[in-house]
């Protein structure tokens, strides 16, 4: 067996666990890490200009790939910075495995320069946490903390390594273990046959069905299943911001995004549904509007594989803890098997009534089958995501960062596949959009990335323009430039007379094409509808450029739908501004 | 409702503050805790008191499961159990009242495990609600201090929460 220190574990295990890119930032507690990577390293670094832009970065290259990213940074600042990172995972779900150095096991407790209880200001937003006390235990608690990020519900793990721990003057056995057994973790691996029956049966019977996946299906790599049985069913199905792509958004079974700013024929199909097949999804408040309102007469099936989002929020009515492959294959066994004995089915008539319903309410308010917003002398952000949607083929990578651009990027970019679309939708962090562009753009150097943002937003890691540069990576980031932290104004008109309380920066923006050239790469304004189609074809036929492409926008168009709150229900929306269901 | 939960959970360094950090972040009660190694030098066994109706607590224990450090939960209240709370109980004790200390401490089953001039420290073993009942009775005295372990609870009959 071979003998290496515990920083050439490190190194040598993230090759053993097959890790195609380390995001990172060196400092003190990690040099000898650094040391090993730079001796002898299969796996290449990426120097980001932020660690937050690492875990950024990696937390997007596990949404595109389904494979866990991998975040080095070292103790006190480095660790405390990519905190932001680390809960915008979790909050979604994302396999990561974030390395950081602590300080000399000796010191540990004595305020030493750059120490920070890592393991202790992270516990609340990551999955698990380790603190490695001897080299020794290097490759296994790697082994542990991918098996663990990656697995049930995927999530972030943290590994706290002291310095000490990592010398390279003390050398171990290594040895890299192939598998990995936890007494205390054991995530479902089927769901329960009789429930699962008993969903069968209620889905068949229903004469209002709607599917309501979310990210859980995307994250366990349900796609397809889901797609066959809703197209087996012809049930019609709506998608969490975080499941767009689950289901073909091109379908004529989709109905787009539910919830705050989901489409209207999505919000009133829920309400009115008599029973909702709920999968992957964890019935987040920016879904449901105020949950005793929520779909008065639905019968609820919850598949989930993590027990505690299943009546969380609301109660199921056939709770199903399983992952959405195994569970979704046996229920169309299911289904087909009680098909075949074809027991008193409603007759397809009242899903002929359903659909029919349905398309009344997507020829009357539909954001697809209608102009839905407002003329202007100005570009509308709408148009500019329809525009980059018939430039990109519909096929993009599309990254966003956080407000109404993100909003309209859901609504107007459909999305066909799978991990398409990539966005922080449970933290809601600004500043995710252009590290986890890069993020993508190295994982998939061939494909189109593009990230939607908006200039708050972008300025929260415009830094990483200098790691574009550095790597290579041509991303196409469309600012939707509204000159406001238009979400923030959005609901100050709504709910504040438009008392625009520190959203408006207007004349301390920077001129963000001078500065895409300072950092070498293309920036190109527009603020006229008839230039717009152009720049955007030109932005994506700069293949191997980074492209910033300002597009000056309407600034008083506010996201719609929007939900009524405080009080309202699912069918309880504002279409725009003065028209409300 | 009050409940007891019990667990076994890894003896990992980290582990309790998990368990006590799942309270706090999502705003769970703790009404007691006690925690102590058991006979395997692997896993320490944590039990606590709180409060909640059934969905709440159905959410609770699924939340503990969930931690990576809890191997097993269980909650006793939904079963036949015995409970023990623990407490050290220190009281001026001099004149009249050394008797009428000695007298209630009898009556509950109490004993005297230290004595002084001017104090008495007694223990005194049995439910919550017993231990209540004995400081409520100490009226006219005046209690010092108070030291209660929590409560530590286990099933009645063959019922074992093992691995
Ligand atoms: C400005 C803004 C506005 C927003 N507006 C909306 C809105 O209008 N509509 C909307 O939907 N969201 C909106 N969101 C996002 C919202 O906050 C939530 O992030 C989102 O609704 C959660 O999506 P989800 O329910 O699909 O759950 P996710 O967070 O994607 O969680 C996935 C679920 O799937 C489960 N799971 C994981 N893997 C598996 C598996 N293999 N098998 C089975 N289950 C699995 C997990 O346990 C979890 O319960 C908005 C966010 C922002 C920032
Ligand atoms: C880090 C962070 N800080 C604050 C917020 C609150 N917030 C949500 S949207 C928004 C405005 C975003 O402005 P911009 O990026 O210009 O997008 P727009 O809404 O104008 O499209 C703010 C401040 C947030 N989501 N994240
Ligand atoms: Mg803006």
């Amino acid at each position: 067996m071979e003998l290496l220190s515990g920083g050439e574990m490190v190194a040598r295990a993230l090759e053993d666990e097959g890790v195609e890119y380390v995001f990172g930032y060196p400092g003190g507690a990690v040099l000898h890490i650094y040391d090993a990577l730079f001796k002898d390293c299969k796996v290449p670094h990426i120097l980001v200009r932020h660690e937050q832009a690492a875990t950024h970065a990696a937390d997007a290259y596990a949404r595109a790939t389904g494979k866990p990213g991998v975040v080095l940074v070292t103790s006190g600042p480095g660790a405390t910075n990519a905190i932001t990172g680390i809960a915008t995972a979790y909050m979604d779900s994302i396999p990561m495995v974030v390395f950081s150095g602590q300080v000399q096991s000796h010191l540990i407790g004595e305020d030493a320069f750059q120490e920070t209880d890592m393991v202790g200001i992270s516990r609340p937003i990551v999955k698990h946490s380790f603190m490695v006390k001897h080299a020794e235990e290097i490759p296994g608690t790697i082994k542990r903390a991918f098996h663990i990020a990656a697995t049930g519900r995927p999530g972030p793990v943290v590994i706290d390594i002291p310095k000490d721990v990592t010398r390279p003057d003390e050398k171990f056995e290594y040895h890299y273990p192939d598998s990995v057994k936890l007494r205390s973790y054991s995530p479902a691996q089927r769901g329960h046959t009789g429930q699962i029956k008993k969903a069968a049966r209620l889905l068949l019977g229903a004469k209002r069905p709607v599917i309501y996946s979310g990210g859980g299906v995307i994250l366990g790599e349900g796609s397809e299943l889901l797609t066959r049985l809703a197209r087996e069913l012809n049930y019609p199905v709506t998608n969490t911001l975080m499941g767009l792509g689950a289901f073909p958004g091109t379908d004529r079974q989709f109905l787009g995004m539910l919830g705050m700013h989901g489409f209207y024929e999505a919000n009133m199909a829920m309400h009115h549904a008599d029973v909702i097949l709920a999968v992957g999804a964890r019935f987040d408040d920016r879904v449901t509007n105020t949950v005793s309102k929520f779909c008065p007469g639905a019968k609820i099936i919850h598949i989930d594989v993590d027990p505690t989002s299943i009546s969380k929020t609301v109660q199921a009515d056939v709770p199903i803890v399983g992952p959405v492959q195994s569970v979704l294959t046996e229920m169309m066994a299911q289904i087909d098997a009680i098909k075949e004995k074809d027991a008193d089915l409603p007759e397809a008539a009242s899903l002929e009534r359903w659909w029919q319903q349905i398309d009344e309410w997507r020829g009357k308010h539909g954001l697809l089958t209608g102009r839905r917003y407002r003329e202007s002398d100005m570009i509308m952000p709408q148009q500019v995501i329809e525009s980059l949607y018939r430039a990109t083929d519909g096929d993009a990578y599309v990254t966003s960062d956080v407000g109404q651009h993100q909003m309209f990027a859901a609504q107007y970019y459909r999305f066909d596949k799978p991990r398409r679309w990539i966005n922080s939708g449970g933290l809601g962090t600004m500043g995710f959009g252009l590290p986890a562009a890069i993020g993508v753009k190295l994982a998939f150097p061939d494909a189109d990335v593009a990230c939607v943002t908006g200039e708050g937003s972008i300025q929260m890691n415009i830094q990483e323009l200098a790691t574009a540069t550095h790597y290579s990576t041509p991303v196409k980031i469309i600012c939707l430039r509204n000159n406001y932290l238009g979400m923030v104004k959005q609901w100050q008109d709504m709910q504040y007379e438009g008392r625009y309380s520190e959203v408006t920066y207007a004349d301390s923006l920077p001129d963000f094409v001078k500065l895409m050239e300072s950092y070498g790469h293309v920036g190109i304004k527009v603020s006229k509808l008839e230039d717009l189609d152009a720049a955007m074809d030109e932005t994506f036929a700069l293949k191997d450029r980074t492209v910033f492409l300002d597009v000056l926008i309407d600034d008083m168009e506010h996201v719609y739908p929007m939900h009524v709150a405080p009080n309202g229900s699912m069918k309880d929306m504002w279409l725009s501004k003065n028209e409300r269901t | 409702m009050r409940r007891i939960l019990s667990m076994l959970m890894e003896n990992e360094p980290g582990a309790l503050s998990r368990v006590v950090g799942l309270f706090s972040q999502r705003g769970y009660n703790i009404e007691t805790l006690n925690v102590a190694a058991t006979d395997d030098p692997t896993l320490s066994r944590l039990t606590l008191t709180t409060i909640g109706d059934d969905l709440h607590i159905e959410q609770v224990t699924k939340q503990l499961n969930k931690l990576v450090d809890v191997v097993k939960v269980v909650d006793l209240t939904e079963g036949a159990h015995v409970e023990r709370d623990l407490m050290l109980i220190k009281v001026r004790a001099t004149g009249a009242a050394r008797d009428e200390v000695k007298r209630t401490t009898d009556i509950f089953r109490g004993q005297i495990v230290d004595v002084g001039p001017n104090v008495f420290t007694i223990q005194l073993v049995g439910t919550s609600d017993k231990l209540d009942a004995f400081v409520a009775s100490m009226v006219d005295v005046d209690i010092l201090e108070v030291v209660r372990s929590g409560v530590a609870g286990i099933s009645r009959g063959e019922k074992v929460l093992s691995l």
